[in-house]
């Protein structure tokens, strides 16, 4: 298993474990997530790679009865350790969800912003500048300035999810979590959001769950394969794609099951 | 093509037939009857029986204001008090409690609905009122009895006990169907403002409650509909005088409570009409109250989801 040389580690796993009620969805799993690169994780449906991600800004508890054991530690602080608290962890390790999200209640501004002000930003130029510096990283900012105060709900799929990506760039995350981003989408859309994926890894630590294998092997800078709760490669995407070492992989990225 | 009598125009004319009689129940029946009942009230006084206090049966000179007064202040008051302690009811059980805890609480407080009227006003008369007159009638009026509405002696009967009594009336419905509202969220619309780095009180604020607010809404609009509308326990309650005093310490009377009272004793022509009167106005603002919320969530309420 190749470990992320040329750049410092972001995330780094270890002996993670993970549960619904008995049920083990995760097992032992250790990898290292490089910084400012972007990590796809592929496997087929119930491998774990959504309960994988959701380890890393603690939202898999938030699912009742369920259970994390292991260390993942950022920056080298454990983030399950017991005097940290997971709303924190969630700032620094922001998320976009498999089917876009927006908060149908408020307006396209509003859902932008709507991080900072929990974080009590209250001064307008402030959120004004970064609504706008948010919504164009997205590239959703030139389809929306003018309508700024209409329902995020309003937008089409593919600028939902767009919005979605900038809600969490907005609170200037230093990881994002993106669970199957594109799969409510179409092919259209699903090309702006790779390119969007492409451009943020300039700044941020970008880890993307997909079943799309042609994703990862287009955006991604490294790629780990699960397979029923296991990790089985993870390897720099290029080398997985093209000369898999384990059998299961092979099997897999040559579409003989999954 | 279709046959002329096909199965399906049977149906289509059954279940039409079925329909519309409710609309003419309704319409012709109950609204035809109380107007023509209350004719020779509406007759004789006018439209001054809408704002008149005086209600004197000996002498046949009726007004309503009193008890529109008092069925739009006790229902006001049973709102104040009963519509948070109903989202906070609601809350509680579909986004803190265990789900063993909501298995256990939900049923008991949908059971306090199934409670006859009747006994709650028992309660209210022989339990609440004396309460209410000792330990919070009493100590408004003397710590805060400058404010008009705390003014004057305190009762045990008034207009603030029966706001208590039918607050207590309104939070079985009200929290339940608010809590099912709540219960229906999307685990997506939670995560994503968790996601964002909020608390669970956030969580709730920024989107639980904005996402459910149509239902919530009709909630509250169905415990105000149950509030304008009880009879019993109010009239048990709110010391049946036909007055409009200030003072939400002091007694008043309801219209439906009036009509329940003295339908029976209602001699004269005319003051069995102006009963009926009553009775037709309470309904009118019973529809005014329901078309209106309708019409409001269709306008302001509706969360349209992403598809």
């Amino acid at each position: 298993m190749q470990e992320a040389k040329e750049t410092s580690v972001k995330i780094s796993v270890e002996g993670l474990n993970a549960w619904f009620n008995t049920n083990q969805v995760l097992k032992d799993i250790s990898m290292d997530i490089a910084e400012k690169r972007i990590t796809a994780i592929i496997g087929p449906s119930g491998c774990g790679k959504s309960t994988f991600v959701r380890c890393l800004n603690r939202m898999h508890e938030v699912v009742p009865k369920a259970r994390v054991t292991g260390r993942v530690l950022l920056d080298g602080e454990d983030i399950y350790s017991a005097d940290v608290d997971p709303v924190d962890i969630r700032r620094r390790v922001g998320m976009v969800f498999q089917k876009p999200n927006p908060f149908p209640t408020m307006s396209v501004y509003d859902n932008v912003a709507a991080g900072l002000r929990l974080m009590g930003v209250r001064d307008r130029a402030r959120l004004d500048r970064v609504v706008k510096k948010s919504l164009e990283m997205s590239a959703l900012w030139d389809e929306v300035k003018g309508e700024l105060n209409k329902s995020g709900a309003s937008l089409s799929g593919g600028q939902q999810q767009r919005l979605c990506i900038a809600r969490a760039l907005a609170v200037e995350p230093e990881v994002i979590l993106m669970d199957e981003p594109c799969s409510a989408l179409d092919p259209i859309a699903t090309a702006k959001i790779e390119d969007l994926i492409a451009e943020l890894k300039k700044d941020y630590t970008v880890i993307i769950v997909t079943h799309n294998m042609q994703q990862a092997a287009r955006v991604s800078d490294y790629t780990a394969f699960f397979f029923l709760g296991e990790l089985i490669e993870y390897e720099a995407t290029r080398e997985l794609f093209e000369s898999p070492a384990d059998k299961r992989t092979e099997d897999y990225i040559t579409g003989r099951f999954g | 093509m279709r046959k002329r009598f096909s199965p399906d125009t049977m149906f289509e004319f059954a279940v039409g037939a079925v329909a519309f009689t409710g609309v003419i129940l309704l319409a012709v029946l109950l609204l035809g009857e109380l107007v023509l009942g209350a004719m020779p009230s509406i007759k004789t006084f006018g439209v001054g029986f809408l704002f008149e206090t005086t209600w004197d049966p000996v002498f046949e000179k009726f007004g309503a204001l009193a008890f529109i007064y008092g069925t739009l202040l006790s229902s006001f008051l049973a709102m104040l008090i009963g519509v948070p302690l109903s989202l906070g009811i609601a809350i509680y059980l579909a986004e803190v409690a265990s789900s063993n805890v909501r298995t256990l609480i939900s049923p008991v407080i949908e059971l306090m609905a199934a409670i006859p009227s009747v006994i709650i006003g028992l309660w209210g008369i022989f339990v609440f009122a004396p309460f209410m007159r000792d330990y919070i009638a009493t100590p408004l009026a003397k710590y805060l009895g400058f404010l008009p509405f705390f003014s004057g002696p305190a009762f045990g009967l008034s207009f603030l006990t029966a706001g208590f009594i039918l607050a207590f009336m309104i939070i079985p419905i009200v929290s339940s169907i608010t809590r099912e509202a709540l219960l229906a969220v999307p685990v997506l619309q939670k995560e994503g403002a968790l996601a964002l780095g909020a608390t669970r009180w956030e969580m709730i604020v920024m989107t639980v409650l904005p996402y459910s607010r149509a239902a919530i809404f009709g909630a509250v609009i169905i415990g105000l509909g149950r509030a304008i509308g009880e009879t019993m326990a109010v009239t048990m309650v709110i010391g049946n005088t036909p007055q409009l005093a200030a003072s939400l310490l002091a007694p008043g009377y309801s219209m439906a409570a009036v009509i329940a009272n003295e339908f029976t004793e209602a001699t004269g022509d005319l003051y069995l009409s102006a009963l009926i009167e009553i009775g037709l106005i309470l309904f009118i603002i019973s529809i005014l109250v329901n078309a209106s919320s309708r019409l409001l969530v269709w306008r302001y309420f509706e969360v349209r989801d992403s598809k």
